[in-house]
């Protein structure tokens, strides 16, 4: 028991991707108990991918898995088994929350439904977060990210003139555009179900939470008629505004130039003061006129420099610039760690292992890493003998009645 | 019936430019009477594009209309002495202040977050910014493409014989303003328990750098720096890629094998569908697909599969395949044009857009009209983005100003 701020909030989550465990995130690091319904029989498929400790796979051995569920509980139970759908309710009985983001069949399936819920625990909230809602033709579709991100049109929006599509480099963004959405919604209904004593289903698409995040472009075309066009690196406000190549293999920074000051900075720190005055450069017009010019001196220059030193030189006068960051930077990012993005915490089988943190400071009531990511079933001995206050007796029957699994 | 809204009855001053306008049309679609406050003559990021019939004007950015709905607008310049007092007398009447200029302004003028709370005890100000209130980069100059490459993310978006691409659309600034609805609301809900507000700080570069999936992992356990992989999708494994997006009749199909019993039925479906189709193929039919493992399967396998798979699909349509992913239950989807979302069945039969009057453009425009769907409460967008200044009378009446105190106010031109 902590004093953070949930700490009086019971979620059972039937949650797996990267969608879940990043909403329950939320609750989970600012103090909630969060305990996610699991089976081995049917893994969540992160525990299930690499990388793996010491490239063993293994269930509790996923780097994937073990970096997004810090705080939270697992308890292992087999759904198809005759005696799981009672503990389930047993369980859910406690709980304020269940959040889910199966494809809607699944939970209705095992009859738990909202309104099987709502007989269950009258104020309930369930939050579920399918690919294309629970209603609607797409309804059982199974999508995952990089798939809903298609639909959502995303890939229209990177890439090059010459070539076709891209998707997104981290692959499930609709997972992680979901989350926030959903944890926002759920507190304002905890909110309201304290004033009013009433539950609720909120029913989350992530293909249209994932629309917000589009919807300049979508409007583009509703109010201009004008599909996205794929223009690289170009802006239609910045020039120069671009990726550019560093010293090294794979060493990248970003310059934009959002001003004529700042390129008149940019000139002076690159050597060419002449450049600022050029009538070529002089204006925002003129540079966009002249932007493969623009790029190639600067290209000139940052192609003997680390990025870093890119950055600090350009910054150091006001000129937004940055490293193009990998995992080696991100995982040694000075700001990242002074914020408390990465907790090194001991795991059983993964050893001191980096769980993701919060991204979220709040003065008061920080967030906390209070326990490793759960191995499968860690917590069945205490969500059953603690919550459901079974005797040692009755675990031990359950233990070997193999419901548990 | 009209039905409740979740947090009614609550009040934000949203202070932010486009780095922060998410946070309140979040708070706003569930209910809070969500003011933006702008500079007299409206703010700088009403110059964001695009633009209504592409004509360059403060009242016709549709990227203000996307993400200002839903909020009321008044205009306060709260640099000068006026300003500051008429300020004093919103934040007395609200719970939250979201603001999105740089470290230190804001204490600057005075309203830091512990002036802010001797002003109002109990109020919650949320800050969002590229890099944080502090920290090394908390001074750093910043456009989106700079955050999402200190980020990381865009170090993995793109192809790999070519410079990392970033994503049109400004991506940073969105997760920054969600996480600032997110952390807005967490802080809300422990001045519920205990009365005590507090100062919510966000980063951009944290808020998308905190889901990058296995890219950390992936250095901390193997030293391997994941990195482009163009239209395939890399992460599954140490060493092998596999395709994601194919190339169809018109347009193109995202569809990627997943591992073990989860993937084994989609993967079954497909090479049935090929087979009904008359482009079967010997080995994916034999196939044990259970026994397809995404971290250990070779590149030469990958390959083997994806051939066929790959001419199958070159044959066929975006609403073919939409087609039969839903009929035959098959992870496949279409890229979506606009126009297809535009006209989306399923987002047709959910309601989502919903078309708001533009009067002063004599014309409507189509918004989503939720991004959730409650059971018990309204959560929608109800009304257009202001115009500036459009809530200035209303407003300002709401805290006690006299019409000749606005009119002397304006004439000033302190709002």
């Amino acid at each position: 028991m902590n004093n953070n701020v949930f700490s009086d909030l019971k979620i059972v989550a039937f949650s797996w991707a990267m969608v879940g465990p990043l909403t329950l995130k939320f609750f989970a690091d600012f103090g909630a108990t969060v305990i996610r319904v699991e089976t081995s029989n049917r893994p969540c498929v992160t525990r299930t991918s690499a990388p793996f400790k010491d490239g063993k796979a293994g269930i509790n051995r996923s780097g994937y898995f073990n970096h997004f569920s810090a705080n939270m509980m697992s308890m292992s139970l087999n759904m198809g088994h005759p005696l799981a759908l009672g503990l389930a309710k047993e369980l859910i009985a406690q709980a304020d929350v269940v959040m889910e983001n199966f494809t809607p069949g699944v939970m209705d399936k095992w009859g738990l439904g909202y309104e099987e819920l709502k007989k269950i625990k009258q104020d309930i909230i369930m939050v579920r977060q399918n690919g294309f809602g629970t209603d609607g033709p797409y309804r059982n579709l199974a999508a995952f990210g990089m798939i809903l991100a298609a639909v959502v049109g995303i890939p229209n929006f990177i890439g090059w003139p010459d070539r076709g599509p891209l998707p997104v480099g981290v692959g499930a963004y609709t997972d992680c555009i979901s989350p926030r959405l959903a944890s926002a919604a759920l507190i304002a209904a905890l909110d309201y179900r304290d004033r009013t004593g009433k539950g609720q289903l909120l029913d989350l698409a992530q293909f249209e939470t994932s629309i917000y995040f589009f919807h300049p472009g979508f409007l583009d075309y509703a109010v201009n008629g004008r599909e996205p066009v794929r223009n690289g690196n170009a802006s239609a406000y910045a020039v120069p505004h671009n990726v550019y190549p560093c010293k090294g293999k794979e060493r990248w920074c970003t310059i934009a130039v959002l001003n004529d000051r700042q390129w008149v900075e940019l000139c002076k720190v690159i050597g060419k003061v002449e450049y600022a005055a050029d009538s070529r450069f002089d204006t925002f017009l003129h540079r966009k006129e002249h932007e493969k010019e623009v790029d190639d001196l600067i290209k000139e220059w940052t192609l003997h420099l680390a990025p870093e030193e890119v950055m600090t030189r350009l910054q150091a006068v006001g000129v937004p610039a940055g490293v193009v960051e990998n995992a080696a930077d991100l995982y040694a990012d000075p700001q990242l760690r002074q914020r408390n993005l990465f907790w090194p915490i001991e795991h059983s089988e993964m050893g001191t292992f980096t769980h993701l943190g919060t991204s979220l400071e709040l003065s008061k009531t920080p967030a906390q890493a209070y326990m490793p990511s759960p191995c499968l079933g860690e917590h069945n001995e205490y969500v059953l003998t603690k919550i459901l206050r079974k005797t040692d007796e009755e675990f031990v029957e359950l233990l070997g009645a193999g419901v548990l699994e | 019936m009209q039905r409740e809204r979740m947090l009614k009855g609550c009040r934000a001053l949203d202070l932010t430019d486009e780095k922060g306008f998410l946070c309140g049309k979040i708070l706003a679609d569930l209910g809070v009477d969500v003011i933006k406050v702008e500079k007299p003559g409206g703010d700088p990021s009403r110059r964001v594009g695009p633009f209504w019939h592409d004509i360059a004007d403060p009242e016709k950015s549709l990227y203000w209309f996307a993400y200002n709905n839903n909020k009321r607008g008044i205009t306060l310049d709260i640099e000068t002495t006026d300003g500051k007092r008429i300020f004093t007398e919103l934040v007395k009447k609200s719970d939250f202040v979201i603001e999105s200029f740089g470290p230190g302004y804001m204490e600057k003028l005075g309203l830091s977050y512990p002036a802010l709370s001797r002003i109002k005890s109990n109020i919650i100000m949320t800050s969002i910014t590229p890099f944080g209130q502090t920290g090394p980069y908390s001074g750093y100059q910043a456009s989106d493409i700079v955050v999402m490459g200190m980020a990381g993310e865009l170090f993995l978006t793109g192809d790999s014989d070519r410079p990392p691409v970033n994503i049109s659309i400004p991506q940073a600034c969105l997760h920054g303003g969600a996480d600032g609805a997110v952390g807005s609301m967490i802080a809300y809900h422990h001045r519920r328990k205990t009365g005590e507000g507090q100062h919510v700080d966000i980063s951009m570069q944290q808020s998308v750098a905190w889901f990058l999936a296995t890219t950390i992992p992936y250095w901390e356990l193997d030293k391997i720096i994941l990195g482009r992989v163009g239209t395939f999708r890399s992460g599954t494994s140490r060493s092998t890629v596999q395709r994601q997006v194919w190339p169809c009749k018109d347009g193109y199909l995202f569809f990627f094998m997943i591992g073990g019993i989860q993937g084994a039925k989609t993967c079954r479906q497909l090479v049935r569908w090929m087979a009904d189709e008359g482009m079967g193929d010997e080995f994916l039919m034999t196939y044990e697909w259970e026994q397809f493992d995404m971290a250990t399967a070779t590149q030469e396998l990958i390959d083997r599969i994806s051939k066929p798979i790959s001419d199958f699909f070159q044959a066929k349509t975006k609403k073919e395949a939409l087609e039969a992913a839903i009929t035959r239950n098959i992870s496949v989807c279409p890229l979506f044009s606009m126009q297809d979302l535009l006209n989306d069945p399923n987002l047709a039969a959910r309601g989502y857009w919903t078309h708001l009057e533009h009067p002063e453009l004599g014309t409507s425009i189509p918004y989503p009209k939720q991004f959730v769907r409650s059971s018990e409460n309204e959560v929608m967008t109800r009304f257009k983005a202001p115009l500036i200044g459009e809530h200035n009378t209303e407003v300002y009446e709401e805290i006690g100003l006299s019409g000749h105190e606005i009119v002397a106010l304006k004439e000033t031109g302190i709002i």
